[in-house]
């Protein structure tokens, strides 16, 4: 266990350092960390703390969000298919995002954003809750999230397509795949309270998710509170997807792939899983981040896509065992 | 059925020759004819309407929608599609076509020398160029090869997308920028209602650049179609580079 | 001391009277079968003495916290549960639960009892095993010894020995008896009622929606209730290897 905190904290600890020091521009590896802890006045150092840095950090704190997020929900589901993406949470707090946006909510106090997506977040997973039922069969679940996740983009499109702005009919892309481009230290500032918050309550749920395990019954009677439990998954899972989602759209799949990768070297245990895949989703949108901007450095390649790539045939190879051992 | 080509015709058309123009035209924010194209009916580019006008001609733009001008084709109307103009020297020769096509060469030809009179005017006094980067929503940039790059040529300004490799338009990433330092950093104008696409222009690194220099938003009509209007834009770039030379000074 | 106490206890569900009028009380080192046909209410009996349904009239279990009533009642549901490929020690650690305090590591006495549990259940050999990829029988067991883990003064367990072969059910039911000659106390439901009158030391009828019988097997499996509650004809026996019980055909 420490082994692997070791190994998931410098594989992250790494790629950040990469993230800050991989760009278009052509700065040297010392001369831009160097530019980045002394102010040197000049250019340098505003693209490494306006532009690279806060793009690493949001890497950080939306991949942790998504891997934490992904792992909760799986954990409480019981079901390796869920992934706040997949299952139309993103979308919905893509959704409301747009929204707020567009009415000028999001303009007219500093945490209109995040809180709105937040709040479309919150109705997508309890949608989906509510849908998919307590144990969240595998077809039920993956269902519900089809019709939340395609009820939100068709919204999404439309509200976009109404706004009296050439430019946002064009952003669809962008809320329904993700993009970290040009971020600023305002959009960390603005994600990061509800990240900690959604974060820290996602850690409490770590002994229930264990002990359901053995089903909620079980569970239950082991003196874990399932409605309290409920509701820390809804309101933290809302909380993280909703603000990461707000500043850098929908980016599907981390929850999915991270979870399933960090499973075997943890045991199993849901518990262990939560932190594990925090670091993970981390390391994998610093990677992914890295390779969008290196692939294709001049495209604004989506990071939902290349996340996509990666989780898409690894979601398909789910799907083939769970209908294989019939989970 | 197309802004530019819109534009162009009223420009050449003589009297009652034109029967409608697209909507586009009547829009305050991309059109610099509004005026004249309130005189016109407005269409939407569809087929069905366009038919039911029963025009002799059709003049549309290449990136007009390829199943309209092929239906339109198909029922018999003739069609001229025209190419965006992307230089100075493409204005001209559109501007003679319009005049071929609707059989008013002589007005075309007088056109096209007031034009040449003032684009020569610009061509006399300049000395020091300095650094200007055209930004746009979703970080978009023009190079030289563009109308946008030759207005900016023809003002006296160098342009730092030209500097930074682009011929034709792209994103400039926002570090590219941040290291080039230009002088001045050129946006359009943010449409109404918020959009991601145009937050960029109000990232820090943006501000930090325009702080404490001249700065300038491009007035899209002028900017977008290839006709003589394109010389109000150079007239508002002058205008820039003369600001940021007496301030230097 | 009571382990369990029901008083004019009772479940409603959809204006429908499901349990009425239930009176029981368990004390230590009582091993109590609770037998009945099929819908008769006994799982519903039981999670509702525990307070995971809603009930009427009073519970002493329902009237704890989760968190005593975890220490003082160990609940094995039906429904045998794996969710994820865990070993066979994390799972049955997952019964020491409700002894724990949030963020602490296992103690010394945490790894004592659960390596009990596996003993009883003879999984020692398992320890390492993905619990998931074990057989049904080899499931239940673990399922059972997670129980016995949390070595609360009461267990209750849902028909434990459904699906283990005959030598693991004695086994599993020998070990519950020797709980309850170490004072703590067992309820289970059980179909067998062979293995019921021969292991049980109390037995409880479950019958439209009430309790139609409570005593040792002797007193409880006559021939008329046998015939009334569960519409079989059977041979009971004592023999010098205790209490038979074996049915015999289906009576109109």
């Amino acid at each position: 266990m420490t082994r692997l905190a070791l190994l998931l904290s410098t594989l992250v600890l790494a790629l950040f350092i990469a993230a800050l020091v991989v760009g278009p521009a052509d700065i040297g590896i010392y001369q831009s960390l160097k530019a980045l802890f002394v102010d040197d006045e000049g250019p340098m150092t505003l693209v490494m703390r306006e532009v690279r840095l806060p793009r690493a950090l949001l890497a950080v704190m939306i991949g942790g969000s998504l891997g934490l997020a992904g792992a909760a929900m799986q954990g409480y589901l019981r079901n390796p298919l869920a992934d706040p993406g997949l299952i139309g949470v993103s979308g919905s707090a893509a959704l409301a995002a747009v929204l707020a946006i567009q009415t000028g909510l999001a303009a007219s106090f500093a945490f209109g954003l995040p809180l709105s997506a937040l709040a479309g977040a919150l109705i997508g997973v309890f949608l989906v809750l509510v849908l998919a039922g307590p144990r969240g069969s595998s077809l039920t679940l993956i269902l519900a999230g089809i019709a939340i996740s395609a009820l939100a983009g068709a919204f999404t499109s439309l509200v976009l397509n109404l706004s009296p702005n050439p430019f946002a009919a064009n952003e669809i892309v962008f809320w329904m795949m993700g993009s970290l481009a040009d971020k600023s230290m305002t959009h960390v500032w603005v994600a990061l309270p509800l990240i900690v918050l959604g974060a820290l309550m996602l850690a409490t749920m770590a002994r229930g998710l264990d002990a359901l395990t053995l089903g909620e019954d079980a569970a239950e009677a082991m003196g874990i509170g399932l409605r309290r439990i409920r509701l820390t998954l809804i309101f933290g899972t809302a909380a993280v997807v909703g603000a990461s989602t707000a500043v850098a759209g929908a980016i599907g799949f981390v929850g999915l792939v991270v979870p399933h990768l960090l499973r075997p070297f943890v045991g199993a245990r849901p518990s262990r899983l939560l932190w594990a895949s925090a670091f993970g989703g981390a390391a994998m949108l610093l990677a992914a981040d890295i390779a969008v901007r290196a692939i294709l450095p001049a495209r604004d390649l989506k990071l939902g896509v290349v996340t996509a790539l990666v989780g898409a045939p690894l979601f398909l190879h789910l799907i083939y065992l769970t209908r294989r051992e019939g989970l | 059925m197309n802004l530019c080509t819109d534009q162009l015709a009223m420009m050449v058309a003589g009297e009652g020759q034109l029967m409608s123009v697209s909507y586009l035209a009547s829009a305050p924010r991309s059109s610099a004819m509004v005026k004249q194209a309130a005189r016109f009916q407005a269409n939407h580019g569809l087929a069905e309407e366009i038919y039911l006008m029963q025009p002799d001609l059709v003049i549309a733009g290449s990136f007009s929608t390829r199943a309209t001008v092929d239906m339109l084709k198909r029922l018999g109307i003739p069609v001229v599609v025209v190419d965006p103009a992307y230089s100075l020297e493409d204005v001209r020769a559109r501007l003679t076509q319009m005049g071929e096509v609707l059989g008013q060469q002589d007005r075309a030809a007088q056109l096209v020398t007031d034009f040449d009179a003032q684009l020569a005017a610009y061509r006399s006094d300049i000395e020091t160029r300095p650094r200007a980067a055209l930004y746009y929503a979703n970080g978009y940039t023009s190079g030289d090869k563009t109308l946008a790059g030759q207005i900016l040529a023809t003002a006296g300004l160098a342009n730092i997308a030209a500097e930074q490799g682009f011929s034709a338009s792209g994103i400039i990433p926002l570090e590219v920028l941040a290291m080039a330092q230009p002088d001045t950093v050129i946006t359009s104008r943010p449409y109404p209602a918020a959009s991601r696409a145009e937050e960029v222009k109000g990232h820090p690194v943006i501000e930090a650049l325009r702080r404490s220099r001249p700065e300038a938003s491009m007035t899209d009509s002028d900017w977008v179609c290839g006709t003589p209007f394109v010389l109000r834009a150079i007239d508002d770039m002058v205008a820039l580079r003369r600001e940021m030379q007496d301030a230097r000074q | 001391m009571r382990l369990l106490t029901l008083t004019d206890f009772g479940v409603t569900r959809r204006k429908r009277d499901i349990l009425r009028g239930v009176n029981l009380s368990v004390g230590t080192g009582e091993l109590v079968g609770i037998i009945g046909p099929n819908g008769a209410g006994k799982t519903t009996l039981m999670r509702a003495a525990l307070g995971l349904i809603d009930c009427i009239g009073h519970s002493s279990i329902c009237a704890l916290s989760p968190r005593e009533r975890g220490r003082a009642v160990a609940w094995m549901p039906q429904s045998r549960e794996i969710a994820w490929p865990v070993d066979v020690e994390t799972l049955v650690m997952l019964g020491r639960t409700p002894h724990f305090v949030t963020g602490q590591r296992p103690r010394d006495e945490d790894l004592a009892a659960v390596a009990r549990a596996m003993q009883r259940m003879d999984l020692t050999e398992f320890k390492g095993r993905t619990a998931m990829r074990l057989s049904g029988g080899e499931q239940a067991r673990v399922l059972i010894a997670r129980a016995l883990a949390q070595e609360t003064p009461l267990l209750m367990a849902d028909e434990p020995i459904a699906g283990l072969d005959p030598a693991h059910q004695i086994a599993t039911m020998r070990s519950f008896v020797d709980l309850a000659r170490d004072g703590h106390s067992v309820i289970v439901s059980l179909h067998d009622l062979g293995l019921a009158a021969r292991h049980c030391a109390r037995l409880i009828v479950i019958d439209k929606g009430g309790i139609a019988a409570d005593g040792p097997p002797r007193d409880v499996l006559t021939p008329a209730l046998v015939r009334g509650t569960f519409g079989i004809r059977a041979y009971l026996e004592s023999t010098p290897d205790g209490f038979v019980f074996q049915p015999l055909e289906v009576v109109a």
